[in-house]
């Protein structure tokens, strides 16, 4: 089997002119086993398998970077959500295992780790509450940790009781850090996978082994690369381009993945095809949506081009693994997309059509600047919306959203290096108070009658 | 004996010397080539070298570092990558 020229050079141009990588590789770890009565065993514990794994991961990932000339971005560890095993401790074990957590993550060379949270779509235990309250001094005082709710899902309908709760949570966690940034480490969601290998939402499910290689692909800046060369093909046949580009970076992200998994000797998990946007120029899923023919993202016809973008995309991962899982959407981050914030600038772009995007497609409102003083219950509204549209739909919604403490809309907020920059977001002033007061839980809806 | 392949690209400005200078780094580490290929795409010099490393004392990354200097000298980008991925990126 020869490979050609023109093949070879098509790769390495991925490489070194269109930010081709692999995101991220993700490694969840089982931390049940650590449970013990005594918290400072139960801390070594989690610190010893939580460091010797980690350093594992990034040591043999390194190797495969020079091996295939692909850079993996992120080296990252997620475990077993901290509700779960915190049950039977006392009051202060959460902010105890997070600390713990943050410093063999910080040792093995880490740079975020996920599995603060818990699954509370139905209720929550006095475990999960105590996590919940815990969350405003977590993401304060760590740096690496990541934090999730679930707090929906389309069998448990949506729990309202906690979703009051998170306006108020949010709005504290916003005012304990630099630009309310705390914020960017916290994912609200509904269906929440339990292999999903981005941050902030990764999280080691109850239903996953011991360990479990998670590989998340990129890509924007590849699709860019076609769909601009494509400009003049129809949709068809822009489908069919795209579906083939997602094919082979796939394919490179699934090879990568199971030799990772078999150097580690831990079980291959999945990989995630979601295209993730960086901040480079170039790296930017509203960038695709608007070479596609949209004069900016957030125009009519943008919620239409991004179901053809991810129907595609999802059709060639899905032939180049039979691993496929995780979120495998498209993130519409905000900040962290220079055409999608610049969008936000321009005025072509609000929330409510964000909103819109991700019914059909994108995995939730993610990394969006609010006004400092959006009232707590407006907050719960925003999120129970966006979680509304994962209920129904049967998919994944997440909900990353900064209250910017002293910001009003249209203001300029850097969150820095990663996280980016953008415009702060108008939101209505009209009040939700009421119907979010009302608490309780919203029936998961009926399974026929799909209109 | 199972073979170890790798392609090693270049891309560049044409001039004097680059296959001859990447033959002599590779030969110099008993390093077998099985293949190469090179034309002019869009104005540039490319070049595909296939290079058989199973004998060769060097790693992957020893091999990347001296071909750096190369590299940086003759301002062309080389890359070095196993073979395995552009099989699984290229054919299903």
């Amino acid at each position: 089997m020869e490979i050609s020229l023109v093949e070879v050079m098509e790769t390495v141009h991925m490489t070194l002119y269109h930010n081709f990588d692999i995101r991220t590789v993700t490694l969840g770890i089982n931390l049940k086993d650590c449970i013990h009565s005594d918290l400072e065993v139960f801390k070594s514990k989690v610190y010893d398998k939580v460091t010797d794994q980690g350093k594992k991961l990034v040591l043999e990932a390194e190797k495969l970077e020079d091996k295939y000339g692909i850079p993996i971005i992120n080296k990252r560890i997620s475990v077993t959500p901290v509700a779960l095993i915190v049950e039977s401790c006392s009051c202060d074990a959460p902010l105890e295992i997070a600390k713990t957590l943050d410093r063999a993550a910080f040792d093995a060379g880490i740079d975020f780790i996920g599995g603060y949270g818990a699954l509370v779509q139905k209720g929550m235990t006095k475990a999960d509450e105590r996590l919940i309250d815990s969350l405003p001094e977590v993401l304060s005082e760590t740096e690496r940790v990541c934090a999730f709710l679930n707090v929906a899902s389309t069998v448990s309908g949506m729990n309202m009781d906690a979703v009051i709760r998170l306006g108020g949570i949010l709005k504290d966690i916003s005012c304990k850090t630099d630009n309310g940034i705390g914020c960017a480490k916290f994912a609200v969601f509904s269906n929440a996978p339990e292999d999903n290998p981005f941050m902030a939402g990764a999280f080691h499910g109850v239903g996953e082994p011991d360990f479990s290689l998670n590989i998340g692909i990129s890509g924007p800046g590849v699709v860019r690369s076609v769909v601009e060369k494509n400009r003049d093909c129809d949709l068809t046949a822009l489908s069919e381009v795209i579906k083939r580009t997602a094919f082979k970076i796939t394919r490179a992200g699934e090879l990568i993945g199971r030799e990772l998994s078999s150097n580690m000797n831990v079980p291959f998990g999945i990989v995630d095809v979601s295209l993730a946007s960086t901040t480079k120029v170039g790296d930017s899923v509203a960038r695709i949506v608007e070479l596609m023919g949209i004069e900016r993202m957030g125009a009519p016809g943008s919620t239409a081009a991004l179901a053809l973008l991810i129907d595609a995309v999802k059709k060639g991962g899905a032939m180049a693994s039979g691993n496929v899982g995780g979120l495998s959407g498209t993130f519409i981050p905000v900040s962290e997309d220079s055409c999608m914030s610049a969008a936000v600038k321009a005025g072509a772009l609000s929330i409510e059509k964000l909103e819109a995007l991700t019914a059909v497609c994108s995995v939730g409102l993610d990394m969006i600047a609010i006004p400092g003083d959006t009232p707590a219950e407006t907050i719960s509204a925003i999120i129970a919306d966006e979680l509304s549209i994962g209920v129904v739909n049967g998919k994944t919604t997440g909900v990353r959203l900064i209250p910017v403490p002293g910001k009003r809309a249209g203001d300029f907020v850097n969150f820095g290096g990663l996280l980016g920059e953008t415009y702060v977001m108008d939101i209505s002033t009209f009040s939700s108070r009421d119907f979010i007061l009302r608490g309780g839980r919203m029936p998961g809806p009926i399974t026929s009658m799909r209109n | 004996m199972k073979r170890d392949l790798v392609f090693i690209t270049v891309i560049g400005k044409d001039q004097k010397g680059i296959i001859a200078r990447i033959s002599n780094a590779v030969f110099k580490h008993n390093i077998n080539i099985e293949d190469l290929n090179q034309k002019i795409m869009g104005g540039y010099f490319v070049m595909t070298m296939l290079a058989d490393i199973s004998d060769s004392p060097v790693t992957i990354q020893e091999l990347k570092k001296e071909l750096a200097v190369i590299e940086e000298e003759m301002h062309l980008r080389i890359q070095v990558q196993h073979e395995n991925i552009f099989k699984a990126m290229h054919r299903v």
